[in-house]
């Protein structure tokens, strides 16, 4: 039974969470779609209209650009959660105490920097001029310098770099609560490493490997500076685009309409992904 | 050493962890089809060595026999024996179908085999039919048995069990005693127990070996280590006793008369140690070897006898205690109450008269700067 001063003591917890949802995103998100079911047919004139979308599916490169943007943060994804894994597993169940403390540390450490100065430090590294360039030079690897700035794989080494936090937080996490006793079950009773990392750890870390893949991959979805400053003109992500649309071409109701679109289809593709991999966001957030 | 006789031989195992030794040349040896426990308080380095056993820690020095085998270079996956750990540590992501089957999965067995076997060693644990369910739709009882099962199914040549009964209630844990003790001579396997809990240990072992600061202080059946312990240690951790340090004042023949600290005296045999006046001992009386006597003739022929108050009555059914105060040194003696009647109006404040034989009573020497 909810009395009446329970019942304020709700609100006023409550208040500052629905303060916030109201104004900075259900606001601005009603807004934004009000906006992009407009269709301009003058100068200040707009009528009501599902045009700005169906650009998007009769105009190739729009459709495109997201079919890319979705497989690069797939990939991206992939490849955190593959490098990942090792990383949280060594610091959740094999480091002990103060090295384990220090390894977190040093995966927290970079995210003190902003995401933009970390971006230019890859720059410096793969740029023409720049440090790895230099250095096969140098060594006579190579006689000229390589730009390896401006290409996929640069875009998915700045991704993957970014995202890194998110995957291993997670998964430390699920990791750390697997009972060490689980484990050495499976050892004695036969297993080995390859069919006790089948059997016992991954199930065990599903939900982090799921929580930690929606994560990054919503990050690398929305990503916008490091696809642009690593991959340069050609890197056509999808959140370029919706840049262009509002700030070069001025034209709002193009971009709003591309912003709830990238939101609907990415939604969906966490949902396929939860579905292919039998798992439930309760069950994952739970 | 006859190999066919034991299942586990341990030759001089030793463990340091930096500059702490957590067992120090253990040797011991566990004879084919029994039930072997080793009885310790916390840290007394137990679970060092049956990890060791099981291959989870390696031993600094010494060796591990399994059927006259020497088992030290091989790992856990390899080793004939398997354990049940102390929560059990079934799967909980697999159900008790895929519990049962990974060790028999790893060994390549074909999935028909797998089906057969598992469905005969949930019949021997009396779990029939629970194949599909998950491991925590199942009682603590019936955890515990899958985890015996999921081991025994390995057909393993020994059994180490972790203190699977710690996390129990109490009538259960009475209850699985004497299940363990059935399974284990139903399988005919060798079980090697680890337990802090003496009545457990003394229940349902052939052998026990109580360990203390990393050794074996004895190793012999329940009953000689209840009635003949051979040091200072078992006698006062198995089982009940009321102590008493002091100074050898005479030596005869076949006892001692020994002065406590507050100057009480009693007279003690010795247990084949040879004890000279003047040394450090502790003496143990159990509560039940004591007599009782409302009135001083009832004790008479007693070599020591003490009259004495009543302090408390500790009534609990067939186990009830009275504690005797003792006016020589202000100690209190706890004492059995015979289930007679005689003393079933016991108060407090009363005058009783308590007594016991000297060979009742058991000393053994001390270092002087054991302090208990």
């Amino acid at each position: 039974m909810i009395g009446p001063r329970t019942k304020l003591g709700l609100i006023l917890l409550m208040s500052p969470l629905l303060l916030w949802l109201t104004t900075l995103i259900i606001i601005p998100h009603l807004d934004m779609l009000y906006v992009s079911l407009r269709e301009k047919v003058g100068v200040r004139l707009y009528e009501f209209g599902f045009g700005n979308y169906m650009t998007f599916f009769t105009e190739p490169l729009y459709w495109n650009t997201f079919a890319r943007t979705a497989y690069m943060s797939i990939f991206a994804t992939f490849l955190t959660l593959l490098i990942g894994f090792p990383i949280a597993y060594y610091i959740a169940k094999i480091a002990k105490g103060r090295m384990k403390m220090a390894l977190f540390l040093l995966c927290l450490v970079p995210f003190w920097v902003s995401e933009l100065v970390r971006t230019f430090g890859w720059m410096i590294l793969l740029r023409e001029t720049g440090v790895i360039s230099s250095f096969l030079q140098w060594s006579g690897v190579v006689n000229q310098p390589i730009e390896m700035l401006y290409n996929d794989g640069a875009i998915m080494v700045g991704l993957v770099y970014t995202s890194m936090l998110f995957m291993v937080v997670p998964l430390i996490t699920t990791l750390d609560s697997l009972d060490d006793s689980l484990i050495e079950a499976g050892y004695d009773l036969g297993g080995n490493g390859f069919s006790i990392m089948k059997n016992i750890v991954i199930p065990h870390a599903i939900p982090g490997i799921v929580t930690g893949s929606i994560v990054v991959f919503m990050l690398s979805l929305g990503n916008y500076l490091t696809p642009i400053l690593l991959g340069g003109k050609s890197s056509l992500w999808f959140t370029g685009m919706i840049y262009s649309q509002f700030i070069t071409r001025f034209n709002w109701e193009q971009g709003a309409a591309f912003g709830f679109l990238l939101l609907g289809l990415s939604s969906l593709i966490v949902w396929l992904g939860l579905k292919f991999s039998g798992q439930t966001l309760a069950k994952t957030m739970g | 050493m006859n190999e066919n006789a034991s299942d586990l031989d341990c030759i001089k195992v030793n463990k340091k962890f930096g500059d702490f030794t957590a067992v120090n040349n253990v040797s011991f040896s566990v004879p084919k089809g029994s039930f072997f426990s080793i009885l310790g308080p916390s840290g007394c380095g137990k679970t060092t060595l049956l990890r060791m056993v099981a291959g989870f820690i390696e031993p600094s020095a010494g060796d591990i026999l399994i059927k006259g085998k020497s088992v030290v270079n091989e790992p856990p996956n390899k080793r004939p024996v398997n354990m049940v750990f102390q929560h059990l540590a079934l799967f909980p992501m697999m159900n008790i179908y895929e519990n049962i089957a990974f060790g028999l999965k790893r060994r390549g067995e074909d999935s028909a085999t797998i089906k057969q076997k598992v469905g005969e060693v949930l019949e021997r644990v009396g779990l029939p039919g629970v194949e599909e369910r998950q491991a925590d739709q199942l009682s603590g009882g019936q955890k515990q048995r899958i985890a015996i099962a999921r081991c025994m199914v390995l057909d393993p040549d020994v059994l180490l069990l972790d203190e699977p009964l710690g996390a129990l209630d109490l009538k259960l844990r009475e209850h699985m005693k004497v299940e363990l003790k059935k399974l284990q001579s139903e399988f005919n396997t060798t079980f090697i127990y680890i337990t802090h809990d003496q009545s457990e240990a003394l229940v349902m072992s052939d052998q026990v070996a109580v360990m203390n600061e990393g050794i074996f202080e004895q190793v012999g059946t329940s009953r000689e280590l209840y009635y003949n312990p051979k040091t200072a240690f078992v006698a006062g951790f198995v089982g009940e006793s009321n102590q008493w340090s002091g100074i050898v004042e005479t030596v005869k023949k076949d006892s001692v008369k020994i002065r406590t600290n507050d100057g009480f005296t009693l007279i003690a045999q010795t247990n084949g140690e040879v004890i000279k006046k003047g040394q450090n001992v502790k003496a143990f009386v159990r509560p039940e070897s004591v007599l009782l006597g409302l009135k001083a003739n009832d004790i008479a022929k007693m070599e020591n006898k003490i009259k004495g108050v009543v302090g408390n009555v500790l009534f609990n059914g067939a186990n009830s205690r009275v504690l005797v105060r003792n006016p020589k040194d202000g100690a209190e003696i706890d004492v059995a109450i015979p289930q007679t009647g005689e003393f079933a109006s016991l108060n407090k404040g009363q005058e009783i008269h308590i007594g016991w034989q000297h060979d009742q009573a058991t000393c053994f020497t001390v270092k002087e700067d054991i302090q208990q």
